[in-house]
């Protein structure tokens, strides 16, 4: 049993936090968020330099090799951050599904602008139907001279108005939920016949609805097997289920932090607020969350660094403790804040915000609950 | 002892309906069920509305234009105007400040101010909160200086709702530090919001929202007409107020629209070919927070009964503002729940009166149920934050 992070690992961690305390503060955030393109391109560019979009890749593919606890040490650091750089659509999302199914000429036609960040990428794993159920899925891509014509709409596609490249799951088989007949392509975003209507969500990200009328796409498009999509698809959205709880963890030990702090130098009465026994237990309460979260976190990121099959099992109970019990950290970090932590000038509001946006990314917690219970044979 | 309403009761309760059917707007009605923000033209044309049918003003003595209505008839009505999704009266006017001064105030401050609340010609706002004084309100600091036949004011008022659409504010102000406790010093005053010195700056909130302000007085002068009751026993008239006006303070019936609403919803919100109120999970869930709310009718009646029989409504009404905040924030977190990923959109622009409701992201108001969980984070803070509410009850019901 072993907690220690490589040197590598280490350094790595360190970087994104002190890219955070350094040139990320929450006034930046903000008008990076508030910006028209709702991220900075020169941080974008920024995260290549540095190599935290080649982490996820295998070093031949031009990544570094990087697995789950890479990804959740930088995750934990954005949530820290309240970063709204598109990393989680990019290249958790469409990178992970590219590093799944691409073959050797579609890594090379995407992989390096991607790393490179000359490109953006969004997984269109959604339809207006579908709630969390991911093989839900009624777009279709019928056979057509050599290839394929798709026609469906996907919904709340993250970074979806930016994208350059739109990964579309389409149905060349099989019924509505059926998970075998499931086609992943790859496709242009300015193909004829796709319309995207973007938008800013709640969390100040950015996503687009998406309507394919007759979108065209070649056999080459193609991301793994005809009809075989559905297990990439899944893997890459456990991966991405891991990746935002260990940014809400990172969320809610900030909030916890944060929530403390006012505490103290709030005085009512004539005295802190922290000096009342009621709020500290509430503190205490949350704490005790946040080492929760974070216990289970390193579990999770450790079951899936090593492969096993109880991945999905590790990865729902943590979506589930995450949401379930998070929540309430979340809460309480704003009312202990009183009225100012209903204010959009203060941080907290905004990280309540994200983090609720999280709640609901891949599944609710019941979703992750009932699945845990599933996979647990019960 | 009897669940069911009486015949009177029942033909009182045709009475408010057929008034909501031919009387509400049809234009307001709209707005409020897309979840479009009201102008404030749409709150006064309302409250006229019901003032012109002598409703405006409930819980007044029928002498200042109340109805004399029964608890079970007010009851009634609350629970017609919510289901009918209809506004309430905006309460700082007609719920905060008149009941002070028909109690406190001198015969010139009741002819002068009382119609006008009751025609809703004038906006009242309120002027308690500080940036120092949150739950410690008895540690305000904005001063009334006595001067000649004037107070001259100076302080800061925060979390002032609709103060940029009030024509007056009530303050609680100091008017004495030489005083063995706080609140002896505190006194209550009428100000005109076109005085000079008085500035309104707008508070943004969680969601982006423009509802509350920090209203600024700089050597404001106010006339000593102006002052209600006595010097001194502001605090007093203040804490009366807020004990007595409880109705809708637990949102009951308010609440009880929102969960009807949350079954529809979740009755047309297809999860896996189904009906999302099909999950067992997520029906147990509402059926929950049905329950509580349940109790908390029954709590609100018993309370609405004592009053009936000329009891004073007391401490328990803390019971009620914190269960029913509790229970309108669950609601709130279910409606969130039922959106799944609509509710991620932040799309303002469709809530607005020219945007067609059928083009909106997702359907319904779905994607305004995250703004609408983020902003009612404020219902357990505001009123007398709900650990307040908590002491008093410690303090005055257990007598702890």
């Amino acid at each position: 049993m072993d907690f220690s992070v490589t040197e590598e690992q280490s350094m790595l961690a360190d970087s994104v936090a002190r890219f955070i305390d350094h040139d990320y503060d929450f006034e930046t955030r903000q008008k990076v968020a508030e910006s028209e393109l709702g991220y900075s391109a020169d941080m974008w560019r920024t995260f290549a330099e540095l190599g935290w979009t080649a982490v996820t890749f295998d070093e031949a593919d031009g990544g570094l090799g990087g697995g789950p606890v890479e990804l959740t040490l930088m995750m934990e650091q954005f949530g820290r951050g309240l970063v709204v750089e598109p990393f989680l659509p990019s290249i958790v999302l469409a990178g992970g599904v590219l590093r799944r199914t691409a073959n050797a000429a579609q890594k090379e036609r995407w992989l390096p602008a991607l790393i490179g960040g000359e490109l953006q990428a969004a997984l269109a794993f959604v339809e207006p139907q579908g709630r969390f159920n991911l093989a839900d899925v009624a777009t279709t891509a019928a056979a057509k001279d050599g290839g394929y014509v798709l026609n469906g709409r996907k919904a709340i596609v993250l970074n979806g108005g930016d994208a350059n490249l739109l990964i579309v799951p389409a149905r060349t088989a099989g019924d509505q939920l059926d998970r075998d007949g499931i086609t992943l392509f790859a496709l242009s975003a300015d193909a004829g016949g796709i319309e995207r209507k973007a938008y800013r969500t709640i969390d100040a990200h950015r996503a687009a609805e998406i309507s394919l009328t007759n979108v065209r796409a070649e056999s080459d498009d193609v991301l793994g097997t005809v009809g075989g999509g559905f297990a990439a698809l899944q893997a890459t959205i456990d991966d991405a289920t891991l990746a935002v709880s260990a940014e809400a963890a990172g969320i809610i030990r900030t909030m916890h932090d944060k929530t403390v702090g006012y505490a103290k130098s709030r005085v009512q009465f004539g005295v802190p607020i922290s000096s009342f026994q009621a709020l500290q237990h509430r503190m205490v309460d949350m704490l005790m969350v946040c080492e929760q979260c974070r216990s289970l976190l390193l579990w999770a990121t450790m079951v899936a660094a090593s492969g096993g099959e109880d991945v999905q099992m590790a990865v729902s109970a943590l979506k589930y403790q995450i949401g379930n019990s998070g929540r309430l950290v979340a809460q309480e970090a704003v009312q202990i804040h009183g009225g100012m932590g209903v204010t959009w000038e203060l941080d907290i509001a905004h990280y309540f915000k994200r983090f609720t946006a999280i709640e609901t990314l891949f599944g609710s917690a019941d979703f992750h609950l009932d699945r845990f219970v599933e996979l647990s044979g019960a | 002892m009897n669940v069911n309403y009486s015949e009177h009761d029942l033909v009182f309760r045709d009475e408010v309906r057929a008034f909501l059917r031919e009387k509400y707007p049809g234009d307001i009605r709209h707005k409020q069920d897309s979840g479009i923000a009201l102008s404030k033209d749409d709150m006064v044309r309302w409250q006229k509305i019901l003032y012109e049918r002598g409703w405006a003003a409930i819980n007044w003595p029928v002498e200042y234009g109340g109805t004399g209505w029964s608890a079970i008839q007010k009851h009634i009505f609350d629970d017609e105007v919510a289901a009918a999704n209809a506004p309430d009266m905006v309460p700082f006017g007609v719920k905060m400040v008149a009941p002070v001064i028909y109690t406190f105030g001198n015969e010139e401050q009741k002819v002068r101010f009382l119609p006008d609340i009751l025609m809703s010609n004038v906006w009242w706002c309120q002027g308690y909160s500080e940036p120092g004084a949150g739950s410690d309100l008895a540690s305000l600091k904005t001063r009334a200086d006595r001067r000649s036949d004037h107070y001259l004011v100076n302080g800061t008022k925060t979390w002032t709702t609709l103060g940029h659409f009030a024509d007056w504010i009530f303050c609680l102000v100091r008017t004495s530090s030489d005083v063995a406790r706080r609140q002896e010093g505190i006194s209550f005053l009428l100000i005109d919001m076109s005085t000079p010195g008085v500035t309104v700056k707008p508070i943004i909130t969680i969601g982006g929202e423009h509802e509350v302000n920090e209203v600024h007085l700089e050597n404001v002068e106010v006339p000593v007409e102006n002052l209600v009751g006595e010097e001194g026993k502001g605090w007093t008239y203040g804490k009366v107020l807020l004990q007595h006006e409880r109705t809708n303070i637990a949102g009951v019936a308010r609440s009880k629209y929102r969960m009807k609403r949350l079954r529809e919803t979740s009755m047309r919100r297809i999860h896996d070919g189904q009906p999302l109120l099909d999950d067992r999970n997520f029906a147990r869930k509402l059926a929950a927070v049905e329950i509580e709310l349940k109790a908390l009718e029954y709590t609100e009646l018993r309370t609405l009964a004592a009053v009936a029989v000329g009891k004073a409504p007391g401490p328990e009404s803390s019971i009620l503002k914190v269960k029913g905040t509790e229970i309108q924030q669950a609601i709130d977190a279910l409606f969130v729940e039922a959106a799944g990923y609509y509710a991620l959109p932040y799309v303002p622009e469709q809530y607005q009166v020219d945007f067609p409701v059928a083009e909106r992201v997702g359907f319904g108001n779905e994607t305004k149920s995250a703004l609408r969980y983020f902003n009612n984070r404020k219902a357990s803070i505001y009123g007398g934050s709900n650990e307040i509410q908590k002491n008093i009850i410690s303090k005055h019901v257990l007598r702890l």
